[in-house]
């Protein structure tokens, strides 16, 4: 057992446990944050990505250990933001939604994206969301969202 | 009139987005149990001894000895076990349950139990048939008595897996006498039959709820039966919430999968026509037969393709093996058929001399030609028009050409399909029997059907097409996920019915209650009838096996590398007649992600087995299509009203599937001017088909 002091969603958090669980089941069995879904569990999927510092990462692969210090923001956090506002939009006007399972993750991946690269290409967008599988979409409606969402945005990022 | 086909938002997209939308491993309960899964580690084999360790207080152990009522998973055919007994007969059968509060545990349980098999010699190779089945058409197999001469070819598919994001899953708890199960599905009705079966309990007794479901595609239609079941029969006896949630590794080593096949093609020649065609069908059930028999039939009926052959001989056969179950995969035996068939008169053509697209172009099926079955194309065909609006937008015939001159491995190609609308043949009328109920209570409007919105986004086009007919806000109109408590059994979400039956009887219901708005509260139900004109005999083959089909074009144009053989999509461009569509939106989702899955069955998606073994255990194993490796996909609709779909809808979801194979295969033909005649095509496959070139 090790304390282990982060924040989540941009609030302090402390907690005693083992430092080896992984950063996923934290989010959800500790703080009961559910937007972080298990598609894999080996960090191929991208179903539970957050942020950690504002870089993406896959909750399923980081030890709790490594999250010591850092700022981790899951979707429900990110949901609160004005950046969440354009992209949210930018989804339902694309029709980039459809069982929703990885779809939390890839608004992670599009903030992580922009907040690196405001103005991506084709080409950028497409290694942007290369981390995060989709089954459903065949991701060219994604791929619509997010120009979208840089237009729309302007000046956000 | 404001036109229905206009997008509007999906109604789910809020919840979602942000992360509070419920799938069931978000779910949890007081007292919660865990389930996990001891499976067999061999491929046949008796069981001759169990020792099992010694079980801490709240930890059980669930088998075959607990099941109150049959140990067969109530499917098409009654052929899959609850809980192995006797035997095992797949490396991932299950065997038992193990449940109990800490999920280490329950794994350091699973590997203390230890099994004595009497090992037998497993059957992997296609020789015990187990259904088969045989129609002909016209003169059958005489007409190649007329034959100048004949072609064969024979075409291979693998295996494909589902590779929903979301894995299988259940939380059962009890709610007094009665079992309530919330899980990940298709099918509520399909679960709650298989577990009263099962349980041996009455209707009143089983309870299914969907959960928000993270993609199915077939995947979550008769599978979550089984472990619906196992799951019951624990809660029964054990009496607390149990939650039951595949890994990724255990969903892709035991779930069902697409059926592989072989298809053998003859073709009857006379005067440099095609006069007639001979072929058989296998496919591999793996160890049960479930539902393989309606995918080989779904196959079989597809066996000429988008085209007219006046004169067929046709076989099929299900052969058992050692391996998983396969089972139901969007497009349901029309993908493995479209693929052989529409390759095969692309041969035949060339081997003709022929223009591989004028041969095709004039052999298409028109307006009151005969079906495989000898029903009637009662609907207008506009495939030509179709098929003239892809070549237009791709520049199909100058990259064809310049393509095959240039010997540059660039390359293009184009397949041509339909798909049959709703179950096959009188499966509504005879079993599904489908019915509606609409309730009207002041000014909200009650939308109570079993069907689930899987992604496919019918939680919006059901709301939205109850509000145009009643001409009400759709905020107006409610549609919760189906419980079987509060909807009746309207069947279940596939076979590309949802729109074109269920929303068909929706609009019957919505109708009537238009009527009779000035009530207050009311409630209306319909049942399905079926449209006079269908007859078919299921035994036979002979009839109308569908009441209307959707048609497409896929055209898509590839690169390959000429080192590594490694194939990169450049563009797809797309026509689809799906009658009319409820959401232009939700139906282009539907195009893109269908044909993804269809180009990827076609070079990317490998999967096999191993003397039984999945050898793609995970993600990274098997590889569906990323960002990077999908390209742009065009589409563009024709509408084309069907007269008993709402608002002349017909099917979508399967449609857009099943040619990307063979789109895919042709482009490459084309780009390496070599015959295709398996997918996936690997570079392992290009290299070998190179390779014989330069023997």
């Amino acid at each position: 057992m090790t304390m282990i002091n982060f924040k989540l969603n941009g609030i302090k958090k402390t907690i005693e446990t083992d430092p080896n669980r992984r950063l996923l089941d934290v989010i959800r069995e500790d703080f009961k944050l559910t937007g972080p879904k298990e598609g894999c569990g080996e960090g191929e999927c991208g179903a539970c990505a957050v942020l950690m510092n504002g870089h993406i990462v896959n909750s399923c692969s980081v030890p709790l250990a490594n999250v010591d210090e850092q700022a981790i923001v899951t979707i429900e956090g990110f949901s609160k933001t004005p950046q969440y506002e354009v992209i949210k939009d930018a989804f339902a006007e694309a029709g980039g939604v459809q069982c929703g399972f990885c779809t939390p993750g890839m608004i992670i991946a599009t903030q992580s994206l922009l907040s690196h690269n405001p103005h991506p290409s084709d080409e950028e967008i497409k290694i942007g969301l290369s981390g995060n599988l989709c089954r459903c979409t065949g991701y060219n409606l994604i791929i619509k969202a997010i120009k979208i969402a840089i237009k729309k945005g302007e000046g956000l990022w | 009139m404001k036109d229905i086909s206009k997008s509007i938002n999906k109604v789910d997209n809020d919840v979602k987005m942000s992360g509070q939308a419920d799938y069931v491993a978000d779910l949890e309960m007081e007292n919660m149990l865990y389930a996990m899964t001891k499976r067999s580690p061999i491929a046949k084999g008796k069981i001759i001894k169990i020792d099992y360790p010694e079980l801490p207080e709240n930890y059980y152990i669930i088998d075959h000895k607990d099941i109150q009522g049959k140990n067969i998973v109530k499917v098409i055919f009654d052929d899959w076990l609850v809980f192995t007994d006797k035997e095992v007969n797949y490396i991932g059968e299950p065997l038992m349950l193990v449940i109990g509060p800490n999920k280490e545990k329950i794994v350091d349980i699973i590997n203390h139990i230890h099994i004595v098999f009497e090992e037998e010699k497993p059957l992997f190779e296609w020789k015990d048939s187990v259904l088969d089945y045989h129609f002909e058409k016209g003169q059958g197999s005489q007409i190649f008595d007329a034959a100048d001469h004949v072609i064969k070819k024979t075409y291979t598919t693998g295996y494909q897996e589902q590779a929903y994001i979301e894995p299988q899953g259940f939380l059962g708890y009890p709610e007094g006498n009665k079992v309530t199960l919330i899980g990940s599905i298709q099918c509520p009705y399909y679960v709650k039959n298989a577990v009263i079966q099962a349980l041996d309990e009455t209707q009143e007794n089983v309870r299914i709820i969907q959960a928000t479901v993270g993609g199915a595609f077939g995947g979550k239609e008769e599978y979550p039966s089984l472990i619906a079941c196992q799951l019951a029969v624990a809660v029964k006896k054990i009496k607390q919430p149990i939650k039951l949630i595949f890994e990724r590794e255990e969903d892709m080593s035991v779930t069902t999968k697409r059926h592989p096949s072989k298809t053998h093609f003859e073709a009857a020649i006379k005067n440099n026509q095609l006069i007639g065609l001979r072929a058989h069908v296998g496919i591999d059930a793996g160890a049960t037969i479930g539902l393989s028999g309606v995918v080989l039939s779904r196959a079989l009926l597809a066996v000429s393709g988008a085209y007219t052959v006046d004169h067929l001989d046709v076989s099929g056969d299900v052969y058992r093996t050692n391996t998983v179950p396969n089972g139901a995969f969007r497009g349901f035996g029309a993908p493995q058929m479209f693929f052989a068939v529409d390759m095969f008169i692309e041969h035949v053509a060339k081997a003709l001399q022929e223009d591989p697209l004028t041969f095709r172009m004039n052999l298409l099926a028109k307006q009151g030609d005969k079906t495989s079955t000898n029903g009637i194309f009662r609907d207008p065909i506009l495939m030509p028009e179709m098929i003239e609006k892809a070549i237009d937008i791709s520049h199909y015939k100058e990259k064809l050409n310049a393509y095959k001159q240039a010997g540059n491995y660039k390359g293009i190609g184009m397949s041509l399909f339909f798909h049959g609308c709703g179950f096959t043949g009188s499966g509504e009328k005879e079993i599904i029997k489908a019915k509606v109920r609409l309730k009207k209570a002041y000014d909200k409007v009650y939308i109570l059907v079993a069907a689930v919105d899987m992604g496919q986004g019918v939680k919006t086009t059901f709301r939205k097409l109850i509000a145009y007919i009643l001409d009400i806000d759709i905020e107006q109109v409610v549609f919760n996920n189906p419980d079987t408590d509060y909807v009746p059994d309207s069947g279940p979400t596939v076979a590309s019915r949802t729109m074109m039956i269920v929303g068909g009887l929706l609009a019957r219901a919505a109708n009537t209650m238009k009527e009779r708005w000035t009530e207050d509260c009311l409630t209306v139900e319909k049942a399905y009838e079926q449209p006079d004109y269908i007859q078919y005999d299921e035994k036979n083959f002979v009839g109308d096996a569908y009441p209307a089909y959707s048609w497409g074009v896929n055209v898509v144009e590839v690169e390959v590398d000429p080192v590594t053989y490694q194939v990169d999509l450049k563009k797809s461009w797309s026509v689809y007649d799906v009658g009319k569509a409820i959401d232009e939106r939700v139906v282009l989702g539907q195009a893109d992600g269908g044909l993804a899955q269809g180009l990827s069955y076609g070079y990317l998606e490998v999967m096999n087995h191993q003397k039984g073994k999945i050898m793609q255990k995970n993600m990274t194993d098997y590889i569906i299509p990323t960002a990077m490796d999908m390209c742009d996909m065009e589409t563009h609709l024709f509408e084309n009203p069907y007269a008993y779909g709402p608002y002349g809808a017909k099917g979508v979801g399967e449609l857009t599937l099943i040619g990307g194979a063979a789109a895919v295969a042709k482009a490459i033909e084309n780009a390496i001017d070599k015959p295709v005649y398996k997918i996936p095509v690997t570079p392992e496959y290009i290299m070998e088909l190179m390779q014989d070139d330069n023997d």
